[in-house]
């Protein structure tokens, strides 16, 4: 996993709550085995209303997806983190999270940032009216900023995550590392284990 | 660390299979290099352990790249016999002998089944009766008990809940993290009660009761949260409506839904193919009455309703929280009380080709989908059964009947169900997820409306363009036949 430390850039206006998995990427995209190449099937039904913010060229390319609370909700699929990472987005700014896609989101070393409402509504419609302005995420000192500096707010993440992020360590070889624990947990449950082979 | 006092039952669980001490450790050490900040301070949410998982479910396609992983890193699955795959989402419900005409599903099925071969985990594939939706044959088979952790690269991982098991859905990092280590790391969960009183009336299924609950807290009511459901109405559903009732706990947000085991939970689980035998029988079950919440727990939200209130309900929007009882009328965007509800119901409106004030009982349907790992057991097709016998389905619904396993399917056409739905114009299907996420061929056209006992209405779910409303099998079956919606109550 690559480390994260600050991501700076323009900033995608998407102001709409309970934005689902289905949307993120449909279905059809799922039959695909690869981990790269899900962006261009990115939010594909609301991508055809030429009106869809993700339409408009001044936030092409943006790493920043500013949007409603409880997105991500729906499916497990990491599809929908690939698809959004394959727009190019680095962070995303939100008041409320899905559990699952936040938990994807950082194992794909995206940064999910919990905001208020009221935090979110200014900086939604400041990408709206200045869609060149840029906001800098910075994981070390927990804050996001905007590029003048003039508006600042502090952002909370457990430190284990946050400690991992910056390092851009391999989750898997970190639990691999407890291995004699979970062996030794793992003898204490032996009988109660509901075995699928044999 | 443990909890003192009372606890929930999800505490339970989680405290046992919290696997002692190094994470703990290694993120306060973390916490302390970083200079502070939150964390490792024990409270819910802030800091993840090591959670021990006693069984992993998989399927073929939220798995192929953590198999890929793997392979990339040299590694094997440390426990293959505490894993069981299928294939569900992706298959057809039709002509399984013929080839498949879809060659990126034909190579997700293939790379399943080498994957299954490659790393030693036992496959339920296409053509074993035991093939089925992953969240049915699970607790079929006797695998799903109470107390295990269980996780499976899908959200409705929660359905498993049903049995006092702490369950739930994970991404496809998280499945390879699974397999490489039997583990995963997850924050503590917050804890919810929601507590249905009373009794149902007649004609009132699970199904209703799971749509009246998201109703209340709405769809990110749960996030952060395992929710235990409680009361009379809860003890009194059979493990089928419980199953159900968990399912969609992933659809008011919560990343679990459970309840507690009791006489129900073990006369189901006894007896089935991996279930405990023998002597182990009895330990088992002694262990698990040991599960329930202790009197006096607490939970960090409390929720209750009455059941004897709750209704046959019917979505109208496009989240499974927008819906109103089927006596009911669709609502007015402004009637709701924020911007971003009122905004939410304009375009679902929109999408749904809707008016405001139209009664649900005048919405006509296309399409009629009856199975998914919501409603596709044997209980759901009695139920429907009971409501199309001797009847047709109206002129203008294509309806079909897709059971959730091979041995729900065998079942069914053992009681003759089979012949009950086709005699009555329904398509008879082999078992598969079908068109509860619209994968395979089995999907809507644009502007299609469909009445559906699978979990998810949102944009496009089950085709693009279709439009979904979400019913118990009993309101299915009604509006199959009558060819809109009617009030299940008024025909049985
Ligand atoms: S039936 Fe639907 S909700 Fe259930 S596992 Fe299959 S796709 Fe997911």
């Amino acid at each position: 996993m690559r480390a994260v430390r600050r991501v700076t850039g323009r900033a995608i206006p998407l102001n709409r709550a309970n934005v689902d998995t289905d949307q993120i990427i449909p279905a059809q995209y799922l039959k695909r085995i690869e981990r790269t190449g899900y962006g261009p099937f990115a939010f594909e039904a609301w991508r055809k209303d030429p009106a869809f913010v993700l339409n408009n060229p001044a936030y092409a390319g943006a790493p920043i997806l500013l949007t409603g609370a409880n997105f991500g909700s729906g499916s497990s699929r990491e599809h929908a983190v690939w698809a959004v990472e394959g727009l190019g987005v680095r962070a995303l700014i939100a008041p409320k999270f899905a559990d699952i896609f936040k938990n994807n989101c950082f194992q794909g070393g995206l940064l999910t940032i919990e905001l208020p409402q009221a935090d979110i509504d200014y900086l939604m419609a400041r990408a709206e009216e200045l869609p060149q302005s840029e906001l800098v995420v910075d994981l070390e000192s927990q804050t996001v900023r905007t590029a003048d500096g003039a508006w600042e707010r502090r952002f909370e993440i457990d430190a284990f995550r946050k400690y991992r992020l910056l390092r851009g360590l391999d989750d898997i070889s970190m639990t691999l590392e407890y291995e004699p624990d979970v062996a030794a947990f793992e003898a204490t449950r032996s009988e109660l284990l509901p075995t699928t082979t044999g | 660390m443990t909890t003192s006092g009372p606890r929930t039952l999800s505490e339970k669980i989680w405290e046992q299979h919290a696997v002692p001490s190094p994470l703990q450790e290694h993120a306060r050490l973390a916490a302390l290099a970083e200079g502070g900040g939150r964390g490792a301070t024990g409270q819910p949410g802030e800091r993840p352990d090591l959670l021990y998982i006693d069984l992993h479910l998989v399927h073929e396609v939220t798995s192929p790249q953590a198999f890929d992983g793997l392979r990339l890193a040299g590694r094997r699955v440390r426990r293959p016999d505490l894993t069981l795959a299928t294939v569900d989402h992706n298959v057809p419900t039709i002509g399984r002998e013929q080839p498949n005409p879809d060659p990126l599903s034909a190579q997700q099925l293939e790379v399943m089944r080498q994957n299954a071969k490659e790393f030693g985990v036992p496959l339920y594939d296409i053509f074993d009766i035991r093939q089925g939706i992953v969240h049915i044959i699970g607790p079929e088979q006797g695998y799903t008990q109470p107390g295990l952790t269980i996780v499976c690269g899908d959200s409705h991982t929660s359905t498993h809940g049903a049995f006092g098991a702490l369950a739930f859905g994970i991404g496809t990092s998280e499945v390879e993290h699974v397999l490489a280590t039997q583990t995963l790391r997850q924050t503590r969960p917050r804890t919810m009660s929601v507590e249905v009183t009373g009794a149902l009336g007649p004609g009132v299924a699970a199904k209703d009761v799971i749509l009246a609950i998201i109703n209340r807290i709405g769809v990110d009511g749960g996030v952060g949260h395992v929710i235990e459901y409680r009361g009379e109405v809860i003890r009194s559903l059979s493990m089928e409506g419980r199953m159900t009732v968990c399912n969609m706990s992933i659809e008011a947000g919560a990343r679990a839904g459970l309840i507690a085991p009791d006489e129900t939970t073990f006369a189901y689980l006894k007896g089935r193919p991996h279930a405990p035998q023998g002597e182990h029988w009895e330990q088992a079950v002694e262990r698990w009455r040991a599960l329930p919440s202790d009197p006096g727990a607490r939970f960090d939200q409390e929720v209750v309703l009455d059941g004897s209130a709750v209704q046959p309900f019917v979505t109208w929007g496009t989240n499974p929280g927008q819906s109103v009882p089927v006596g009911g009328r669709v609502p007015d965007p402004s009637s709701f009380a924020t911007a971003s509800q009122r905004e939410s119901a304009e375009r679902a409106l929109t999408y749904m080709d809707l008016a405001a004030g139209t009664p649900i009982r005048q919405i006509a349907i296309d399409r009629v989908f009856l199975g998914s790992c919501t409603n596709g057991r044997i209980e759901d097709l009695r139920a429907a059964a009971k409501v199309v016998a001797g009847k047709h389905v109206a002129s203008t619904v294509q309806a079909m009947v897709v059971p959730g396993s091979g041995l729900v399917k065998a079942q069914a056409e053992r009681e003759g169900l089979d012949r009950v739905f086709t005699d009555a114009g329904f398509e008879w299907r082999d078992p598969g997820c079908s068109m509860c996420l619209g994968m395979n061929p089995d999907i809507l056209l644009p502007g299609e409306r469909c009445a559906s006992t699978s979990n998810r209405n949102f944009e496009g779910r089950q085709g693009a363009g279709g439009r979904t409303h979400l019913v118990s099998p009993e309101m299915a079956a009604a509006a199959a036949i009558a060819g809109h919606f009617v009030d299940v109550r008024e025909v049985l």
